[in-house]
């Protein structure tokens, strides 16, 4: 169980950042995957008070604050048309109406969890995370960085003429993934992502052209072999990683003829 | 640290620790209805409003609520009452301890969604677990009530 010595509601990102410099501060996001843990917290720190709860929609781009909730990007009506549906699809199935109401996309996307149907959705679009002191760096970068103790303050996501489709395998509805995949077409560049392989998404190209044209039901399976093939995966209890090879292969070649529509 | 929340339209006050959460200190205010079934944030027995919105009260911190106002299942007797007889007639239900998280999801789904099709029904109480039954026939109880307003 977490033990909390302070609670801050900090007042700007400057104090945020500050607090957090200390090792044994923790930023507190919706709190759900922080609370399972047994962490001795010296200083939590509450990010409500920053006004970063809103999503922000332009011709351009659409800037996620790090405090939305999962269920704000469900029920975003901006978001889901540009992602036809794709974001919803990726987050209506994590535990309940109750706990997206809590889970943030910061939290999400900060921890770059194994697991997490919210970054690979957001992997199959042209994203970026802005970061306090970093700056704006492209989330299949960001990714790959060790966590440090930066602020994450917003997802952006820039509108370039994406199509993109979800697609998971989950033993029971409200369960974590066994994997996830997401599959995006922006301006032209398709791309599959793979998200709880059991490690963290990774994105693939497709850099054979598998897919140029017109999808069919043969590219979209040429496309899906090949996601199978270069995607490496590992096992766990949830399950090997032939089983998740397979799964790459069936939810590639879905998610590609569901965007497709073939 | 001190906190001020309005519960169920009452506004209280009370000196709590930083890492106190929401459905402890709900219960030591006498709010027994709002239940711990898990150690996951998954069973959904703990749900109460928060600010009109359903969350998980195991999941958040007592200090967050400060300022907002926390809805529980004694403070919405009457718009439980609509419905959970219509429950009560499947015999749904057979040890009751998920009932109050189901009880509130329901009514948070009512107001946001007042004639969900059965589909919408389980999308949205996916997250209230219940170990004794099979749901059928807390969705029975739920469509029938929805049928009965329609007179």
């Amino acid at each position: 169980m977490i033990t909390i010595q302070n609670y801050v509601r900090a007042q700007s990102l400057q104090e945020a950042w500050e607090l957090n410099q200390n090792k044994r501060s923790r930023i507190i996001g919706g709190m759900l995957w922080l609370k399972m843990g047994k962490t001795a917290v010296h200083t939590a720190i509450d990010l409500g008070d920053l006004g970063l709860n809103t999503i922000e929609e332009t011709e351009e781009a659409f800037s996620i604050g790090c405090s939305v909730t999962l269920r704000q990007l469900e029920l975003h009506e901006g978001l889901n048309t540009y992602f036809g549906g794709a974001i919803a699809a990726a987050v209506r199935d994590i535990v309940g109406v109750q706990f997206r109401n809590l889970a943030t996309v910061g939290g999400s996307i900060f921890g770059r969890f194994g697991f997490s149907d919210v970054l690979t959705v957001f992997l199959a679009a042209d994203s970026y995370v802005e970061l306090y002191q970093g700056g704006i760096v492209a989330l299949e970068e960001f990714v790959k960085m060790k966590k440090d103790r930066d602020v994450l303050v917003r997802v952006i996501v820039k509108k370039r003429g994406g199509r993109f489709a979800y697609h998971a395998m989950r033993n029971a509805r409200t369960d974590f993934p066994v994997l996830t995949c997401a599959v995006g077409c922006v301006e032209g560049t398709y791309r599959a992502v793979i998200g709880a392989r059991p490690a963290r998404a990774r994105v693939l190209y497709d850099e054979k052209n598998l897919l140029a044209g017109i999808i069919t039901a043969d590219s979209a399976a040429a496309f899906a072999e090949y996601v199978a093939k270069k995607m490496p995966t590992g096992s766990n209890h949830r399950g090997s990683a032939a089983y998740r090879t397979h799964l790459v292969r069936v939810l590639t070649e879905r998610a590609v003829r569901e965007m497709g529509g073939c | 640290m001190e906190i001020t929340v309005k519960l169920n339209g009452r506004s209280v006050s009370a000196l709590i620790e930083p890492d106190l959460l929401l459905i402890d200190f709900l219960r030591a205010q006498g709010c027994l209805s709002v239940k711990r079934g898990c150690e996951t944030a998954n069973c959904g027995l703990c749900t109460v409003l928060m600010d009109d919105v359903p969350v998980l009260s195991c999941s958040v911190l007592a200090a967050r609520a400060h300022g907002h106002s926390i809805t529980t299942l004694e403070g919405l007797q009457t718009e439980a009452a609509d419905f959970v007889g219509f429950i009560a007639d499947q015999g749904a239900e057979q040890c009751g301890f998920c009932n109050p998280g189901f009880v509130m999801n329901t009514i948070a789904l009512l107001r946001e969604n007042p004639d969900p099709t059965d589909d919408e029904i389980r999308a949205y109480l996916a997250g209230n677990l219940c170990r004794c039954s099979g749901y059928e026939g807390q969705l029975r109880g739920i469509r029938n009530y929805l049928n009965s307003r329609k007179g």
